[in-house]
C-alpha cells in the first residue's frame, strides 16, 4: 500500500521584547539562575499580571506578516497544571479567542533528486500569546533538583499550522521559512539553540487517496532543523511499520533523541493532564483597534516575498537567486548596499552568494560578520566591471580583503593583478605564443578548436594571468583566421 | 481618645496634644490588655509600629503631614507588608514573611499612618465568622461566646474593640459589610477597580476589593481617599481621576430616592433584624427621602452562582501554593507528587480544601459549560437587576446580614448555612457594585448593620447618605460597656 504522511507543526517563538510578557523582569539569556525572577516571576502571593505592550506588537507584527486576521478582541486564559517550573501552577496563555487568527505562509521546497523545486502555501491556523515557564536544574545539587525561573514569564507566540504538509521537506521548508519570517519581520532572534524557535510537530499517515487523517504522535521540542527532518523521516518509518504489522498508532507525545535518531513516547493520552482552562480573571481582555494595526503596519518593512519579487523585476534576477537573497534582512540589505554603491546586480548576487557565502557559512558568521563591507565588494566588482582585473584576479583580490585589507585598488597595485587591456602589449605576446607554437596553429588550422584554448592559455601564462582574456580571444581569433 | 474620629485624631496630632507615639503606644496598651482574648491581631512587630510612629511625628514636625499621619491603623493579614509575616490566616503561609509591599500597604505608608499590626481572618479570606483561621477564632467584643463575621473578623473585633482608630478589610462576598453588621461599625467595600489588588493576597480575583473598616463614614471617606486610585500593577485597576470621598459628606438627604429590594425583606431575614432596619429607613424618611419599591429577581441565584465563580478562581489561584518556592512544605516525602499532595494537605484548612475541590470540579472538562459557564451567565442577568433598579433609585437599602453575630461553632459544620450569611452582599460582588453596612440598631443587645448598596463610582454619594444618617443617630459611635 501507498501511504501519505500529514503533518503539522506547533511552533514557539520567543518574542524579542525587553521584559517579561506580564512583569518588567529581563528576559536576557544566560543570566545567573534566579536573578531575573521578580516577585511576578517567583509568583510570590498577591502578584498579579501587566501585559507587555511590547508583546502584544509582535503578536500583530505576525498577523500582518502571514495575512491574517488579528483578533479585535482575544482573551488570556489559565492552563492549569502543577509543575515545579511553573510558579503560579497555571500558565498564562490564551485558549479559545486567540490574538491572531487564520493566515498562511508560502514556502519553497527545494528540488530533491528528480524531483524539481515547488511552491506550496502552508495555512495558519491560529497564533497565541502565552508565558514560558522556568527551566528545571537537575545535578547542580547533589539529590535534589534546582528551579530557576529566568525563563518562567519570557513572552511566546504560539504559531499553529493547518495539518498542510505532506514530507519532511515540506515540514522542514515551512519552519525554515518561518524562522526566517519572524527574524525578518523582528519578533524573534531565531536562536534555536537558546530556545528560542522550537518546533512541536505532529505526524501522522494515511493510506494515500484517503481524506481520514491518522491518529497523531507529537514530536516534542526540536531545537534544529536536521533533526526535525531525521526525526519527522523516523517516525514515518515507524508508523507506516507499526499499521503494516497490522498495529495500531496510540496518540502520543514522543522525544528524539538524535544520538539513536529514533523517537520514543514520553506519555499517552490516557495520562494527559485536564488544563481546566479559563478565562484569567487578572487580565482584561486583549483590545486591538485599527489604529493600533496600522501603528505597528507603519513599522513594517518590506517583506521577503515582495523584495524578492521585486529583485526579480528590478534587478533581473532570477527566482532562485531572489529568494536566496531575501532569507534575511541582513543579506538583502547587503546586496541592496552592494548594488546600490554601483555594482551590476547580477555580479552582485553572484558574488554575495559565492564567494561571501562561501566564507561565512565555513565559520558559520551571519552576514553581519563579513569582514568586506558592501561597498568594498561593490569597488571590487566595479574594478572587473571596468577590465581593472580578470574575474580570477578579483579573487585573489577578495582573499586579501577577508583577513582585513579594504583598499581594493591599492591590493591589485600591490598583487600586481592590473590587466594588460593595451593591444599592442597583447599582440606582441600573441604573436610570440604563434611563433613558438607551431604545431598548435596547424592543429587548430586542421580544426581542432580544443588548440585554440591552448593558445589562449599559452598567451594568458606568458602575461601572467594579467591580459585582459577577450582582448586575448580576439587578437588570438583575428590573427589565425585573418 | 480611643472613640476619637480619624478627623479629630489627625486634629489632635496637627497640633501637638498629642504625639503619634503616645496615640500608638495607647492602642498597643489596649491590644496588650484585650488582645489575648479577642484574637484579633496575629502579628504584632512593637519595634516597627513604634518606629513608624516616631517618623509619622517627624513628618508632622515638619509640617509634610498628611491627614492620616500618625494614625494608628490595623491591616487585615491578606495584604503583603514588606518585613512582615503575611499569613492569610493560614498554615501554609505561617512563616511568610512578605518581601514587598501591597498597594495598599504603601499608599498607608505615603500617608503617613503608622501600622499597627496584622488582623485575623479567615483562611484564604474563606469564611463569615473567622472560624477558619488557622490562628484560632476571633471573639466578637460584643458578647466573647460569638463570631464576630468574617472573612475580616480580626479588623471588625479591632474596630469594636478599639483596639485601632481603623482597620482595612477585603470583601469577596460579603467580608467587610458582613462582619460590620455584626461588630456594629462602619465598612466600605468599594466599587471593583477602585482600591488596587496588587499585593492582596488573592481568593476570587473578579470579586476581591478591599475596603475601610472604621467608626464612621467620614472615617471611612478619609480611608478610602489614601486607599482609592489607579495602580498601573494591577490590570483591573480603574484609570480614574482621584477623588476626595469626603466631599459629599455634607448634602442634605431631601429627594433620595431609596430603593428598598422586596427579595432583601422576604424569607431568611431575622425578624428582629428587620424591625431595627425599617426603623433605619423610617428615619431616612424623616431625613427627606422617598422610598421606592424595587425587585432584583435573581438575588436567590447570587449564592449557588458565587459557590461556583468564586472556588473556581480560588482553585486555580491558591494552585502556587505549593510547597516549592515558599510556604508550608512537608518535611518528609517520596517524590514530587507526595511532596505536593502533602504540603497542600497539611498546609489548607478544611474549608479552602472544600473550595479548592468545588473550584476543580467545575472547571474540569465536561462541566464547565454547565457549571462555570452557566455561572458567568446569571452573573450578568445578576448585573442588570442592578441596572434596573438604578433606573428607579439613588441607592437601594436592607440588611448587611439575616441575623445578628451568632455562636461559635454554630453553624461550622454546617457549610451552607454559613455561606447563607452573605445572601444580601455576595450580588453586589458579583456586579461590581459598591456596598457598606451602617451600624443602624441593636436586636438584643447585639448590632444591626444597615447596607447602603450605590451605583457604580457612587462611593461619595454612599458616605453622604450614611453620614447624615449618623448625624442623627448614635448607633455607630456605641461600644462594648466592658471594653471602655
Amino acid at each position: 500500500m501507498e501511504w501519505e504522511v500529514v503533518i503539522g507543526l506547533e511552533t514557539h517563538t520567543q518574542l524579542q521584547t525587553n521584559t517579561k510578557i506580564f512583569s518588567g523582569a529581563s528576559i536576557k539569556y544566560g543570566a545567573e539562575p534566579n536573578t531575573q525572577a521578580c516577585e511576578v516571576s517567583l509568583a510570590l502571593p498577591g502578584v498579579l499580571p501587566v501585559l507587555n505592550k511590547e508583546a502584544v506588537q509582535c503578536a500583530i507584527k505576525f498577523g500582518l506578516a502571514i495575512d491574517a486576521e488579528i483578533a479585535p478582541r482575544s482573551v488570556f486564559a489559565r492552563k492549569n497544571y502543577f509543575y515545579p517550573d511553573l510558579p503560579k501552577g497555571y500558565q498564562i496563555s490564551q485558549y479559545e479567542l486567540p490574538v491572531v487568527g487564520k493566515g498562511a505562509v508560502t514556502i519553497q521546497v527545494p528540488a530533491v533528486g528528480k524531483n524539481p523545486a515547488y511552491e506550496k502555501v502552508i495555512n495558519i491556523t491560529r497564533a497565541h500569546l502565552e508565558e514560558d515557564a522556568g527551566k528545571s536544574v537537575h545535578g547542580a545539587v547533589e539529590g535534589m533538583s534546582g528551579i530557576d525561573l529566568n525563563r518562567a514569564g519570557t513572552p511566546l507566540l504560539e504559531i499553529v499550522t493547518e495539518p498542510d504538509m505532506r514530507s519532511a521537506a515540506e515540514a522542514v521548508a515551512y519552519a525554515k521559512k518561518l524562522h526566517e519570517l519572524v527574524q525578518w519581520i523582528g519578533i524573534c532572534d531565531g536562536n534555536m539553540q537558546e530556545g528560542s524557535f522550537r518546533c512541536d510537530v505532529n505526524v501522522s499517515v494515511r493510506p494515500k487517496g484517503s481524506d481520514k487523517l491518522g491518529t497523531r504522535r507529537e514530536i516534542k521540542n526540536l531545537n534544529s532543523f536536521k533533526f526535525m527532518q531525521q526525526a519527522i523521516e523516523y517516525e514515518t518509518r515507524w508508523q507506516i511499520g507499526t499499521l503494516e504489522d497490522g498495529g495500531t498508532i496510540q496518540q502520543a507525545t514522543v522525544l528524539f533523541n538524535p544520538d539513536t535518531g529514533e523517537t520514543r513516547a514520553m506519555r499517552s493520552k490516557e495520562e494527559a493532564n485536564d488544563y481546566r482552562y479559563f478565562p484569567d480573571p487578572d487580565l482584561l481582555p486583549l483590545t486591538i483597534t485599527e489604529a493600533d494595526k496600522a501603528a505597528v503596519q507603519a513599522t513594517m518593512p518590506e517583506l521577503a516575498g515582495a523584495m524578492k519579487a521585486r529583485f526579480e523585476t528590478q534587478h533581473g534576477l532570477s527566482a532562485y537567486d531572489a529568494n536566496a537573497l531575501t532569507t534575511s534582512r541582513e543579506l538583502a540589505a547587503y546586496f541592496t548596499a552592494t548594488v546600490d554603491a554601483g555594482a551590476e546586480a547580477k555580479q552582485a548576487a553572484n558574488w554575495v552568494m559565492g564567494s561571501i557565502s562561501a566564507k561565512l557559512n565555513a565559520e558559520n558568521q551571519p552576514i553581519s560578520a563579513s569582514p568586506v563591507s558592501a561597498a568594498n565588494l561593490a569597488q571590487l566588482l566595479k574594478r572587473i566591471a571596468d577590465n581593472t582585473i580578470s574575474n580570477n584576479a578579483a579573487k585573489q583580490v577578495f582573499e586579501v580583503m577577508w583577513v582585513g585589507d579594504s583598499d581594493v585598488d591599492a591590493i591589485i597595485e600591490k598583487l600586481g593583478l592590473k590587466q594588460v587591456s593595451d593591444n599592442g602589449a597583447i599582440e606582441a605576446i600573441i604573436d610570440e605564443v604563434l611563433a613558438a607554437n607551431p604545431a598548435m596553429v596547424e592543429e587548430f588550422k586542421a580544426g581542432k578548436e580544443k588548440a585554440f584554448n591552448a593558445l589562449v592559455g599559452q598567451a594568458m601564462k606568458a602575461s601572467k594571468g594579467k591580459a585582459n582574456p577577450a582582448q586575448v580571444n580576439e587578437v588570438l581569433k583575428r590573427k589565425l583566421t585573418g | 481618645m480611643i472613640n476619637s474620629s480619624l478627623k479629630q485624631l489627625g486634629e489632635m496630632l496637627q497640633a501637638k496634644t498629642i504625639s503619634s507615639v503616645e496615640l500608638t503606644q495607647s492602642f498597643l496598651d489596649r491590644i496588650k490588655q484585650y488582645n489575648p482574648s479577642i484574637n484579633a491581631y496575629i502579628a504584632l512587630n512593637e519595634a516597627e509600629t513604634l518606629a513608624q510612629a516616631k517618623a509619622a511625628d517627624a513628618r508632622l514636625a515638619n509640617g509634610s503631614a498628611a491627614p492620616l499621619t500618625g494614625i494608628p491603623i490595623a491591616q487585615k493579614d491578606i495584604f503583603c507588608a514588606k518585613g512582615w509575616t503575611t499569613t492569610c490566616g493560614s498554615k501554609m503561609l505561617a512563616n511568610f514573611v512578605a518581601p514587598y509591599d501591597a498597594h495598599v500597604i504603601s499608599q498607608f505608608d505615603a500617608a503617613g499612618a503608622v501600622n499597627l499590626g496584622k488582623t485575623n481572618m479567615d483562611e484564604f479570606a474563606m469564611g463569615s465568622s473567622n472560624e477558619t483561621s488557622y490562628f484560632g477564632g476571633v471573639k466578637n467584643p460584643w458578647d466573647f461566646d460569638r463570631v464576630p463575621g468574617g472573612s475580616s473578623g480580626g479588623s471588625a473585633a479591632a474596630v469594636a474593640a478599639r483596639l485601632c482608630a481603623a482597620a482595612t478589610g477585603t470583601d469577596t462576598g460579603g467580608s467587610i459589610r458582613q462582619p460590620a453588621s455584626l461588630c456594629g461599625f462602619t465598612g466600605l467595600k468599594p466599587t471593583y477597580g477602585v482600591v488596587s489588588r496588587y499585593g492582596m493576597i488573592a481568593f476570587a480575583s473578579s470579586l476581591d476589593q478591599a475596603g475601610p473598616m472604621a467608626k464612621s463614614a467620614e472615617d471611612c471617606a478619609l480611608m478610602m481617599n489614601v486607599m482609592a486610585g489607579f495602580d498601573e500593577r494591577d490590570s483591573t485597576s480603574l484609570n480614574r481621576e482621584k477623588e476626595d470621598y469626603t466631599r459629599d459628606l455634607n448634602k442634605p438627604l431631601q429627594g433620595l430616592r431609596i430603593g428598598l429590594p422586596k427579595e432583601f425583606f422576604a424569607d431568611g431575614l431575622d425578624a428582629n433584624v428587620g424591625k431595627v432596619i425599617e426603623t433605619a429607613i423610617a428615619e431616612y424618611k424623616k431625613l427627606g427621602a422617598e422610598l421606592v419599591d424595587i425587585s432584583l429577581p435573581n438575588t436567590g441565584l447570587s449564592i449557588p452562582v458565587y459557590y461556583v465563580l468564586a472556588p473556581a478562581e480560588a482553585s486555580s489561584n491558591l494552585s502556587r501554593y505549593d510547597g516549592v518556592r515558599y510556604g508550608h512544605r512537608a518535611e518528609s516525602y517520596t517524590d514530587l507528587m507526595d511532596m505536593y499532595c502533602k504540603s497542600r494537605a497539611e498546609g489548607f484548612g478544611a474549608e479552602v480544601k472544600r473550595r479548592i475541590l468545588i473550584g476543580t470540579y467545575v472547571l474540569s472538562a465536561g462541566y464547565y459549560d454547565a457549571y462555570y459557564l452557566k455561572a458567568q451567565q446569571i452573573r450578568r442577568l445578576i448585573a442588570q437587576d442592578f441596572e434596573e433598579a438604578f433606573k428607579h433609585c439613588d441607592v437601594i437599602m436592607g440588611p448587611a446580614a439575616p441575623s445578628t453575630a451568632f455562636k461559635a461553632g454554630e453553624k461550622v459544620d454546617d457549610p451552607v448555612a454559613m455561606y447563607l450569611q452573605d445572601i444580601y452582599t455576595i450580588s453586589t460582588n458579583l456586579a461590581g457594585l459598591p456596598g457598606m453596612s451602617v451600624p443602624a440598631g441593636f436586636s438584643n443587645g447585639l448590632p444591626v448593620g444597615l447596607q447602603i448598596i450605590g451605583n457604580y463610582f457612587d462611593e461619595a454619594r454612599m458616605l453622604n447618605v450614611a453620614h447624615q444618617y449618623q448625624q442623627v443617630t448614635d448607633w455607630h459611635s456605641r461600644m462594648p460597656e466592658e471594653l471602655k
